[in-house]
């Protein structure tokens, strides 16, 4: 039977990558990830988890240290947020490019200056490009279902990319949800032994990692592009393999409650539930809207997206991120590329808020959805919209 | 290790390359002319060399070959990058390193 426990995310992560039985881990604490490695550090010291923990001294080492385990065929496990990410920057594009399918649990946080532990985006965008399978969770059950799903889809052999799993820093890493934990007979059928076909082996010597010069970089940068896009296959067959044995079913592009809606919102991440009890009170009055969870980030869900908002006038994009002097939110950006080919498409609106840690209410929500139906009918010289800022915002034109 | 024929790779399109670029086999630089933008040649004079093997052991690339049938070690230029380490720890300077010239 499973059980119903209460758990932080980020204990919830862990717990997840113990059912998975990993074999290594290499993480360096970093706030508010910092509970994913101790708890890990302690399953391992108590026998709970029979894995090698490597201590590092940074998250540059933290991840070179995957790499290695990766590259032998053991099943490998990290987490990190913020600076940490951005430290071990460089080692995020390698470990993609050359298709390790390492999982990393991401507790998103903002990035300095000025010094902040507190949640936002931000480092997750400038991971965006660096081609691993990025995930957004919504609460803490998602964090410990999508952290085994992540095993599952990168291990895959016709995938073999590394899989990132984001959830906010502090709203949802350190805040105790109940969680529903399966047995470990359950993990097991859905989750296969790691079977990596280029595991390195003394026996069968072979080469991890040669250079590229001009006349071969392009091709190998277009068969990891290729092979990218071609892993939605398999996200969309681990979620049904998954709500087939856990009950929990999950989408690229979840929608609630946005059947006839003329606006709709979208948001990533554990603002998603906040913004739907605004929709709820919305609805509720008699205003038409909904809302779009964006829960699979990379590969980008077009075809899901598309079909979305298809009915929607308006559709208000809500980023936790800043592109400075860029087009609007990131998640903005992307998501007007993706309809701009759209005969019928809607207004789509840009708002930026809840960065380093500011809370977003239900109220600043429903400000969202009015103020973002304004911009639609009206239209606004600033190129996004900000919630929750002290003072007048003007001067972002382009 | 017998030298295969392998594609340059200018002829291999993205099709061609394994998951991660990985190269399944072993020592296949042996089946390419890695030393074709070698700017200067190790040249050997055989009147000065006493076969003490200190260029074999002290090349960094493996490209001097093994002692020929007379003894003595010569560097082999589809695979020597013309570092100079060889002319360098010569202790009798019988290796001199010459400008490589367009043919």
């Amino acid at each position: 039977m499973s059980k119903r426990v209460g758990l932080e995310a980020s204990h919830a992560a862990a717990e997840a990558a113990r059912m998975a039985d990993i074999d290594v881990t290499a993480a360096y604490p970093i706030t508010p990830q910092t509970h994913i490695p101790e708890r890990l550090a302690e399953m391992v010291a108590n026998g709970e988890l029979e894995a090698a923990y490597i201590p590092v001294e940074s998250e540059h080492s933290a991840l070179s240290a995957c790499l290695g385990s990766a590259a032998v065929g053991a099943r490998t496990f990290t987490a990190t947020a913020g600076q940490g990410l951005e430290l071990m920057h460089e080692v995020v594009y390698v470990a993609s490019s050359m298709r390790y399918p390492i999982v990393m649990v991401v507790a998103n946080r903002a990035l300095s200056a000025p010094l902040s532990v507190w949640g936002d985006h931000s480092d997750a965008m400038a991971v965006r490009d660096t081609g691993w399978i990025q995930v957004f969770c919504q609460n803490n059950q998602e964090a410990f279902d999508l952290t085994v799903w992540a095993f599952r889809v990168g291990e895959d052999p016709k995938v073999l990319f590394p899989v990132m799993v984001h959830f906010d820093g502090f709203s949802l890493s350190h805040v105790t949800e109940p969680v529903i934990l399966p047995e470990q007979e359950e993990v097991d059928r859905f989750l296969p032994k790691f079977r990596y076909p280029f595991a390195l082996n003394p026996d069968h010597p072979m080469t991890h990692g040669a250079f590229g010069p001009p006349d071969i970089y392009s091709e190998t940068k277009v068969a990891q592009e290729i092979a990218l896009r071609k892993s939605k296959a398999v996200i969309l067959q681990g979620w049904q393999e998954f709500g087939d044995i856990f009950g929990r079913y999950y989408e690229p592009v979840e929608s609630y409650k946005t059947d006839g809606a003329r606006l709709l919102v979208l948001t990533m991440g554990s603002f998603s539930e906040t913004a739907k009890a605004a929709v709820d009170i919305k609805k509720s009055s008699g205003e038409s809207v909904g809302l779009i969870n964006l829960r699979l980030w990379r590969p980008f869900p077009f075809k899901e997206l598309r079909q979305a908002v298809k009915g929607a006038e308006t559709l208000v994009v809500f980023d936790r991120c800043i592109s400075f002097g860029g087009p609007g939110g990131p998640v903005c950006s992307e998501v007007r590329s993706a309809l701009y080919g759209e005969k019928k498409r809607p207004a789509v609106v840009s708002f930026v808020g809840g960065m380093g840690g500011r809370d977003m209410s239900v109220e600043d929500f429903e400000y969202v959805i009015d103020r973002g139906r304004e911009v639609a009918e009206k239209g606004s010289p600033e190129l996004f919209e900000t919630v929750g800022i002290r003072g007048e915002v003007t001067g972002i034109r382009g | 290790m017998a030298k295969k024929k392998l594609k340059a790779a200018s002829e291999l399109t993205w099709k061609d390359l394994e998951i991660g670029n990985i190269v399944k086999e072993a020592g296949s630089a042996s089946a390419r002319r890695t030393g074709d933008w070698r700017t200067q040649r190790p040249i050997l004079d055989k009147k000065k060399c006493i076969k003490c093997a200190l260029c074999w052991l002290n090349c960094p690339d493996v490209a001097i070959k093994p002692p020929d049938k007379e003894g003595y070690y010569v560097a082999d230029l589809d695979y020597c990058k013309g570092c100079g380490i060889c002319a360098e720890i010569c202790p009798v300077d019988a290796i001199t390193m010459v400008e490589e010239e367009e043919k």
